[in-house]
């Protein structure tokens, strides 16, 4: 290319104990381009930004801004050099007012002492800029997650930024404020920062990119202009397979016929100030999603019947039963499993092995004093590994050195050992690739087929829903709006509903 | 054979065992008699080495308990004063009579002594796992309210044990070799081992001290976990107490287990057992206890006076905790690199050789 690149990474290599994450990776940013890192699970796109980033040193390669040799070695000295990053999870601090939370760490100072309307001032004018109008003086978490995310882009951008990067920053924003975010950073890109975006939303990508860096088993594949790329030969070149086996992964997937017998149905049941009046049956073998935005009230409607939350009203009864729920162990006992929205913080135990997560839960509904014997507990974890094609080194490394598709899988172990007749999975497909994320939809429709169990799915991305279900409950401010079955399973419908709060 | 030292090398144990050779190596070659056990007239074990295992099983025992409440990222602050209580409880109920009778019998005392103890456990319990109060602020109340309990039962008063039986429980029985506390304190950490091997409870500490939250999720009773955690450390509070009293044959309110709950806390840090809870290591625990009472008994003999042992123990502490430290490993091996790449520079390039050479000459 003619003009002079913002940022050249050349022949990057990293090497972890037993595992080479990166080998000789190129990659080009220049300034005002959007520039996307693709590629699945474990890749390398997240080390890659962590060596750009000082997160990790790099074993070998060359990092050149702006014709500077650089090799930062903690996050605040890529900082200096310009570079900055928004993460996944928004890493500020909650107990903080959002101005403290833009200027922690570099407060302007008068006559030494620390300058308080400046900061306020200037995170306003910052701010607003962004477009987003909010009293700075108050703490940050008064203010949703999106919120939060421009105020984490607002505190990267003041910095002086040459350089940003975005870890998948619309995972848990709705499509206004995904909107919102984008606006901002083509601002962004006008003033002639180079970006660096990361998503798992490929309709994303090709709204809002120039360039597509593809990586493979921590191999560069390839840098590609978005115009030049159709998506199939893009998901073709991420999972390494030919175009033709892709083309299927779209096509409808063939649904599980639910049976006659009912599992669990709730009757008018609520929650004070986060459910309302809630009706819904699910039978054995069936698919059943639940549909609404983020906030809606899908989350909550799980937690009930997992117990996470107890009822205030209504009634609950599995196979006829009345039941009551008042914590997670008195659901397992009805055989009901739940894998929860936020891998991280309520899913993985994180410093032990992939084999203690996965007979955690049933270890958990045995009781303390029945011990599972240690070569009972291997012989449970190989079987599931196995079975879910789990990617270890081995079944005592640790689980939080997985990527965040094997992570998930092994959560699915955990409940699958419990063997469950209602196995409820909350966002199972959020953040991760798109190989695992097919894998994980038919493993749903499987389950449902051949052992009759009954499946929720719950999950932002509408067609993922509309391939997987056969019945989608639609929420909408935490009541249900709607319910479709058969042909009336489309993103269609499922719109209009949301839109009108009537069944369409 | 190699291997196996590898693997030696690799596991928790290692530094705390490494540790407490070091202690014993220097011992032996600087404090006369110490590695001598003799077996005196009638028939019992009496030497130096002997002396440091009677004297660290208390420790051992507390640390068993506190491990566990470490694991579960709390902290029980209160186990000195419950070992004060305990000792109350146990000496006011035999009582001082000089005429050497007890007033109640010693095995109901005992188990009163224990049963407070427990019920100290259960207090604490309580208010870390269903009031959620922070363990540090829960288990401080006890810790101070409780020497005040101690003087309470006591009268004020120190109640010296005239009754034989009652020594016995850190002396010899006649006809054994070895004081009764050892075998105490042995049962115990048999049994916390048969906990670990038939239970699961090893695997739902940790997970509650990783992530609570997943911990619910996946169906662990995360309360009841927190409360037992309590409970048993009470309980081996209580045992300490016994043992501790046994030691001078006497309840001393304001000085029984004086401090002993940072010894405790230490010792489970010197173990390898992370203060923000996890993985947990109870072999650890009790090398550490017992390193840290060989570290007080060397400090006796080479002179330092009890005033003065602090200090001593500050700086052996900041030794051990740097050499288990990840960083300071680290940095060890980068400086060891470093010095490799020179001596190698150096003998590759003729004139750094001859520079050397001149230096060395």
């Amino acid at each position: 290319m003619a003009e002079k690149a913002l940022l050249e990474m050349r022949n990057i290599d990293k090497v972890f104990p037993g595992v080479r994450a990166l080998s000789n990776v190129d990659f080009t940013l220049h300034a005002g381009e959007i520039h996307s890192l693709m590629g699945e699970n474990g890749a390398g796109k997240s080390t890659l930004v962590k060596v750009l980033t000082g997160v990790y040193q790099r074993d070998g390669g060359t990092i050149t801004l702006q014709g500077k040799r650089i090799s930062p070695r903690t996050p605040k000295e890529a900082q200096e050099c310009g570079i900055s990053t928004v993460y996944q999870e928004v890493n500020l601090c909650k107990n903080l007012t959002v101005a403290e939370n833009i200027y922690i760490g570099r407060e302007p100072r008068k006559y030494g002492f620390i300058d308080w309307k400046t900061i306020n001032r200037r995170s306003e004018e910052l701010l607003n800029g962004l477009g987003v109008n909010i009293d700075v003086t108050k703490t940050l978490d008064h203010y949703s997650v999106a919120v939060q995310q421009m105020i984490a882009i607002a505190r990267a951008v003041d910095i002086e930024a040459k350089i940003l990067i975005l870890d998948e920053p619309t995972s848990s924003l709705d499509e206004k404020e995904t909107e919102r975010l984008f606006r901002i950073i083509r601002q962004l890109q006008k003033r002639g920062m180079g970006i660096i975006f990361i998503s798992h939303f490929l309709e994303q990508i090709y709204d809002l990119c120039d360039h597509i860096t593809v990586l493979r088993n921590g191999e560069l594949v390839g840098a590609y202009e978005v115009a030049r790329l159709p998506r199939l030969e893009l998901i073709a070149k991420m999972v390494g397979k030919d175009l033709s086996e892709v083309a299927h992964m779209d096509d409808a997937n063939d649904k599980s016929k639910p049976q006659e017998e009912m599992f669990i149905e709730a009757n008018h049941v609520s929650q004070i100030g986060k459910l309302a009046d809630v009706d819904l049956q699910i039978h054995k073998g069936e698919v059943v999603g639940f549909a609404g935005l983020l906030g809606s009230g899908r989350t909550e409607t799980a937690e009930l019947l997992f117990g996470v939350e107890s009822i205030t009203k209504g009634q609950l009864k599995v196979k006829g039963r009345p039941v009551k729920f008042g914590s997670p162990m008195s659901a397992m006992k009805e055989r009901i499993a739940f894998c929860p929205e936020d891998r991280k913080t309520s899913g993985i135990i994180g410093d032990l092995s992939v084999r203690e997560n996965i007979i955690l839960a049933m270890q958990a509904k045995d009781g303390m004093m029945k011990h599972i014997p240690y070569k009972e507990q291997c012989k449970i974890a190989d079987k599931y590994i196995d079975l879910l094609k789990i990617k270890v080194s081995d079944r005592e490394q640790l689980i939080k050195n997985l990527s965040g598709g094997n992570q998930q899988k092994v959560i699915i172990a955990r409940w699958l050992a419990t063997q469950p007749e209602l196995l409820i999975l909350d966002e199972p497909t959020r953040g991760i690739d798109v190989g695992t994320k097919t894998e994980i939809e038919k493993l749903a429709i499987r389950l449902a087929k051949e052992r009759g169990m009954s499946v929720v799915f719950i999950s932002g991305e509408m067609d993922e829903m509309v391939r997987t279900c056969t019945k989608l409950i639609v929420m909408k401010d935490r009541r249900k709006v709607a319910e479709l079955t058969g042909d009336q399973v489309s993103s269609d419908n499922v719109m209009r509903a949301i839109a009108g709060g009537e069944t369409a | 054979m190699k291997e196996k030292l590898k693997a030696f090398s690799d596991s928790s144990l290692f530094l705390p065992v490494v540790a407490l050779a070091v202690l014993l190596i220097f011992n032996a070659l600087f404090v006369d008699g110490f590695m001598t056990i003799q077996l005196t007239e009638d028939g019992r074990l009496y030497g130096r080495l002997i002396d440091i295992l009677n004297r660290s099983c208390s420790l051992v025992i507390l640390s068993l308990g506190m491990t566990f409440v470490i694991a579960t990222a709390g902290i029980d602050i209160s186990v000195g004063a419950v070992v004060a209580i305990s000792a109350a409880v146990v000496c006011s109920l035999i009582g001082g009579r000089g005429d050497g009778v007890a007033e109640t019998p010693m095995f109901l005392a005992i188990l009163a002594a224990i049963g407070v103890g427990v019920f100290c456990g259960i207090w604490n319990g309580l208010l870390v796992a269903k009031f959620k109060i922070q363990a540090m602020v829960a288990t401080l109340i006890l810790m101070t309210a409780g020497r005040g309990v101690a003087q309470l039962m006591t009268g004020g008063q120190i109640i010296t044990v005239y009754y034989k039986p009652f020594e016995y429980i850190s002396g010899v029985i006649p006809g054994n070799i070895l004081p009764t506390n050892i075998f105490i304190a042995l049962a115990m950490v048999l049994l916390v081992a048969f906990l670990m091997k038939k239970t699961s409870i090893g695997l739902f500490i940790q997970s509650v001290g990783i992530n609570p939250t997943a911990a619910r999720y996946a169906g662990i009773n995360v309360t009841m976990v927190i409360f037992l955690v309590y409970a048993f450390s009470g309980l081996c509070a209580g045992v300490s107490g016994l043992i501790e009293s046994s030691l001078i044959r006497a309840a001393d309110a304001n000085n029984a287990g004086l401090n002993m709950e940072m010894d405790a806390i230490l010792a489970v840090a010197l173990g390898g057992t992370l203060l923000s809870g996890g993985k947990f290591y109870i072999g650890g625990s009790v090398v550490g206890a017992i390193t840290i009472q060989t570290l007080t008994t060397t400090m006796y003999a080479l002179g330092v006076s009890s005033d003065q042992l602090p200090v001593v123990k500050a700086v052996a502490v900041i030794i051990i905790c740097l050499i288990q430290s990840k960083k300071a490993q680290e940095m060890f091996a980068a400086w060891k690199e470093k010095r490799n790449q020179n001596n190698k520079a150096a003998t590759q390039d003729p004139r750094k050789l001859v520079e050397r050479m001149v230096k060395e000459a």
